[in-house]
């Protein structure tokens, strides 16, 4: 009976009759992780949207803050020059890195792999910690600089806006180099050669060719470094030594030390809603699933 | 993209510089490590593995790192069984409501962990699981999914569905499908879910600055807490230790791949 039912295809009454609790068993499937993402996930969230407009007194309070209060501004005037430069410095670097690995032997390609994607792997705390050793005032970088004689008093490299930068962008980088590798290992080596042979320069090449073609991989990677920036806490509250807030901390202060419950929801949900506004609107500009490994 | 075009010396400069400042910062806690001071320093007069014997000594640090351990295994294995069944679910159905439950699933990478950590401080507050180790595991366990959604459907791409219709017109059960025919193809993308799932949560802080106080008290935290209150050598000896772990991880990773690659 079942070596039947694999020669011959079953009669079409018989398959519809089969399809619905088959589909079922494999709706079933998604059960248990969309009960964990809804009850352990989704609600907790919502709930910081609904505290952001309840907590102290219902309506949009906390929201008027955000025109009112001069230390909100500035929190988030930091939080926004501080993620522009790490996405300006991320691509920048990455663009160079990955524009070097799309045009390397598939040899020399795995090694800067290598070098890129293992940064990306190693605790946040671990480089947080190997950037305060560096750049501290005792630390690695400023007793270098001041035994050979080039400095003469140690250079504040660490627990202001410099070292908050310099430690994103160390983790941001690789994250900027997977999108705009993708894109650049889709451009045809071809055309470069062809652009050469009928007398572009180098640069002319590169401008006239790669890098219009390699503008969608820019974009992603930018979007994709500047929203995981926004919500950065880890590595601005150790290289930022508490002086420099950005709003992940700001949020974290109204919570467990002011305990500002309203104030520090409506930050979060601000980050939350700008975060979804960028993806909606370059959702409409490039594949979006390419970008977080949905699609195949 | 090979061959015929060499990338020119001012992006080769840009790319070799970009590789040591990615790589060479997080090697000074090598050095940093193994010095003869008592303080944060260069070895001066020879190298002292005492940091590591005063690590390996402390009944805080070994706590601190048996509870991690726990706490990312449990949390893997709710990641991997939960994510793993989505997977194959999503990929089945392959509709456009089970594309919404994907990006659902993909929300924890996209939404910033303070923004979580602040709703499940109350959240777990009425449910009773604040500064308990089944809070911490559920709460990585569920950010965990997305890494196993992404690494099995990757491995499901590659999978031939006619195998797993071949199979149930055969008369196999949905269960026998998945144990028989679908989950020994797609394992070793089960097992690279699980390996970062594993240093998802063996990394993560924010949630835990949240939820867990003092009996929960994991090794990204007791790194945290050393950071802001004293900086030690001992300090550098796990951060040694770690990036050889996640080296060995990653290794372990790369092998699943090379030998599912064949």
């Amino acid at each position: 009976m079942p070596r039947d039912a694999a020669v011959l295809p079953a009669a079409p009454a018989a398959r519809s009759g089969f399809a619905l609790p088959r589909e079922t068993g494999w709706w079933l499937l998604l059960l248990p992780a969309f009960l964990l993402m809804t009850v352990l996930y989704l609600a907790p969230i919502l709930q910081v949207l609904a505290i952001s407009v309840t907590e102290p007194a219902p309506g949009l309070g906390n929201y008027e803050r955000l025109l009112t209060s001069p230390g909100l501004q500035r929190v988030i005037g930091t939080t926004l020059r501080i993620c522009l430069i790490t996405t300006l410095v991320s691509l920048l670097l990455g663009y160079a890195l990955s524009y070097v690995i799309a045009l390397a032997s598939p040899r020399a390609r795995r090694w800067w792999l290598l070098g890129v994607l293992l940064p990306l792997w190693i605790s946040v705390l671990v480089r947080a910690f190997a950037w305060v050793t560096l750049l501290r005032r005792q630390g690695l970088v400023n007793e270098g600089l001041l035994s050979l004689g080039l400095i003469e008093a140690p250079l504040p490299l660490v627990w202001n806006e410099f070292g908050i930068v310099v430690g994103m962008v160390h983790y941001m980088v690789p994250y900027a180099v997977l999108p705009m590798l993708a894109a650049m290992r889709e451009i045809d080596p071809r055309l470069l050669a062809a652009a050469r042979g009928l007398g572009a320069s180098r640069g002319t090449a590169f401008r006239r060719v790669f890098l219009p073609l390699s503008a969608p991989g820019l974009v992603a990677a930018g979007l994709l470094v500047f929203i995981v920036s926004l919500g950065f806490y880890i590595t601005p509250a150790i290289l930022g030594g508490g002086k420099t807030l950005m709003a992940a901390e700001w949020i974290k202060l109204q919570i467990l030390d002011l305990v500002r419950w309203g104030m520090g929801a409506m930050l979060a949900t601000m980050l939350v809603v700008t975060i979804l506004t960028l993806l909606g609107v370059f959702s409409r500009l490039l594949d979006l699933r390419r970008l977080f490994g949905g699609g195949r | 993209m090979t061959g015929g075009h060499p990338a020119g010396p001012l992006a080769r400069l840009l790319a070799w510089g970009t590789v040591l400042y990615l790589l060479l910062p997080i090697t000074i806690v090598i050095p940093v490590s193994l010095t003869d001071r008592r303080y944060l320093s260069l070895p001066e007069e020879g190298l002292s593995l005492q940091h590591y014997a005063r690590l390996f000594g402390s009944e805080a640090w070994l706590s601190a790192i048996g509870q991690s351990l726990w706490i990312a295994l449990g949390a893997t294995a709710v990641a991997v069984a939960a994510g793993t069944l989505c997977a194959i679910g999503c990929w089945r159905i392959g509709r456009r409501s089970s594309e919404l439950v994907r990006v659902l699933m993909l929300l924890p990478l996209i939404i910033p962990g303070i923004v979580y950590a602040i709703g499940l401080y109350r959240w777990f507050g009425w449910l009773d699981l604040l500064d308990r180790v089944l809070g911490v595991t559920l709460a990585h366990g569920v950010t965990g999914i997305p890494y196993v959604v992404i690494t099995v459907s990757t491995a499901l791409a590659a999978f031939d569905p006619r195998l797993e219709q071949a199979a149930r017109g055969m008369g196999a059960s949905l269960g026998q499908t998945l144990r028989w025919v679908i989950l020994p193809r797609i394992a070793p993308g089960i097992a690279s879910g699980a390996i970062f799932a594993f240093i998802h949560s063996w990394d993560e802080l924010v949630l835990v600055l949240f939820i867990a106080s003092r009996r929960v008290l994991t090794l990204p935290r007791k790194i945290w807490d050393g950071i802001n209150e004293n900086l030690d050598p001992t300090m550098a000896a796990v951060a040694v230790l770690l990036i050889l772990f996640t080296i060995l991880l990653l290794a372990l990773d790369g092998m699943l791949r090379a030998r599912s690659g064949r």
